[in-house]
């Protein structure tokens, strides 16, 4: 029954054979490893929260920030899209969890059956997630990114609705094109230009009156501060450049430090489920060819649960830091 | 293994609906975030306390039904909880703080960063 080698001196404490805490070597491993994972992941939650507590006053909203649905363009739909995919991982859990309990009962088909929709379930988040970077690197509505390296994001005065620079800005004549390795002296090069200028976006702010912007400094109930259209042609002097989306330098929903851990963590989390994936489908393959069915033994499938669900435990907690708190 | 041959599908089903029942609450508190929630216990809001307390309880019906550690040895499960109950915590607590102190600094301190 056991996977543990016999050695035949059990009646020996250490002859080998002998599980102290009931638990074989390699579920205890697994555990151990998931300990130490666990650790990790605490200490870049707890890195976060130390920026967070540090910038408390700035730190972006997250409802504002992820908005998107898929084929709801347009549509604000803050946190129903995490919350699906909080679900379908949840669910991809359960099967896993169902897989363990059928290979207990030495059930191979069902096994195959709940690892299958498992493994699909885990697919389907890392998508998810795919997506929900790809709305976050892309950005909605552009900003300004001030001398200060503060963001500046503009508003219509009488809705107090978010507007987009592209429905304000103000396209000017003779401006500049891309630096290009092959143009200049020297091979210098750089990367691609914002849609618009700060020139564009400043004359755009001219021309449309009720255009204001607010700062990343929220009020006391956790609302972003407007500003008045004098002090926005204030702040707006102080303009560096225009940031439409976000990577590791810059960022249009507010701090970059935000930016940062989400791709950090989230991407941290993805990698974990990829491997999980994978780890997975190995062991998927190995239940068909008959491995574990002529160990008669399904212990290998309980491992890889371990690991599976320990996934899903961290997407928890990161559900939370990241989307509710 | 004990608990070799028995099934455990209706307790499986059961931590599925507890858990959803859990996720439902947070997304429509999360959605909604209720003024009344806003109120400050213990240094934060109310609200925020609520998706702490219930991600926690969230954790645990994971770690013990799903990881089963409620079926394994009582020494083997500690080993595995208290190192995290008590590291991770403190971390927390040491972290928070001192980022709490920065801000105190940067706040009371001379030095403008937002122009």
């Amino acid at each position: 029954m056991e996977a543990t080698v016999t050695t035949g001196s059990e009646e020996k404490v250490w002859g080998g054979g002998n599980e102290p805490l009931s638990a074989s070597y390699g579920k205890m491993m697994m555990w151990f490893f998931i300990v130490s994972d666990a650790l990790t992941f605490s200490g870049f939650l707890a890195a976060y929260g130390f920026s967070r507590y540090k910038f408390i006053e700035t730190w972006p909203i997250a409802d504002e920030v992820f908005t998107h649905f898929p084929f709801l363009h347009g549509v604000d739909a803050p946190m129903y899209y995490v919350a699906l995919m909080t679900f379908i991982l949840i669910f991809s859990s359960v099967t896993m969890v169902l897989a363990v309990d059928a290979g207990h009962q030495l059930k191979k088909t069902r096994v195959i059956w709940y690892m299958f929709f498992t493994i699909i379930g885990g697919i389907i988040f890392v998508g998810s997630q795919a997506w929900e970077w790809k709305n976050f690197i892309k950005g909605e509505f552009g900003a300004v990114e001030l001398k200060s390296g503060r963001i500046l994001q503009f508003l219509d005065a009488s809705t107090g609705e978010r507007v987009a620079l592209a429905d304000f800005a103000k396209p000017l004549h003779g401006e500049r094109v891309t630096q290009e390795s092959n143009q200049g002296i020297w091979f210098m090069s750089e990367t691609t230009l914002p849609s618009f200028s700060v020139e564009e976006v400043k004359a755009g702010f001219e021309a449309n009156h009720n255009i204001v912007a607010r700062t990343e400094m929220s009020d006391e109930t956790g609302k972003k501060v407007v500003l008045t259209r004098e002090q926005t042609a204030e702040r707006l002097a102080q303009a560096a450049m225009v940031v439409e989306g976000a990577n590791l330098v810059h960022n249009e929903y507010g701090n970059r430090l935000f930016a940062d851990f989400f791709f950090f963590i989230t991407g941290f989390h993805g990698f974990h489920v990829v491997s999980g994936v994978v780890i997975n489908i190995i062991i998927f393959i190995n239940v068909i060819l008959g491995t574990y069915e002529r160990r008669n033994n399904y212990e290998m499938v309980e491992k890889v649960g371990l690991y599976w669900h320990f996934v899903d435990l961290v997407w928890v907690f990161v559900f939370t830091f990241f989307y509710l708190v | 293994m004990a608990h070799a041959h028995e099934s455990n599908t209706k307790r499986i089903w059961v931590v599925f609906g507890i858990l959803s029942v859990i996720t439902i609450v947070e997304v429509i508190l999360g959605i909604i975030r209720p003024a009344v929630l806003d109120n400050y216990v213990l240094g934060m809001k109310l609200l925020n306390w609520i998706f702490i307390i219930l991600t926690l309880v969230k954790a645990y019906y994971i770690a013990w039904a799903f990881m089963h550690l409620e079926g394994e040895k009582g020494s083997f499960r500690w080993s595995i909880v208290l190192p995290l109950l008590i590291l991770i915590p403190y971390l927390m607590f040491i972290l928070l703080v001192e980022g709490n102190y920065i801000h105190d600094v940067y706040h009371d301190g001379f030095i403008s960063w937002d122009f």
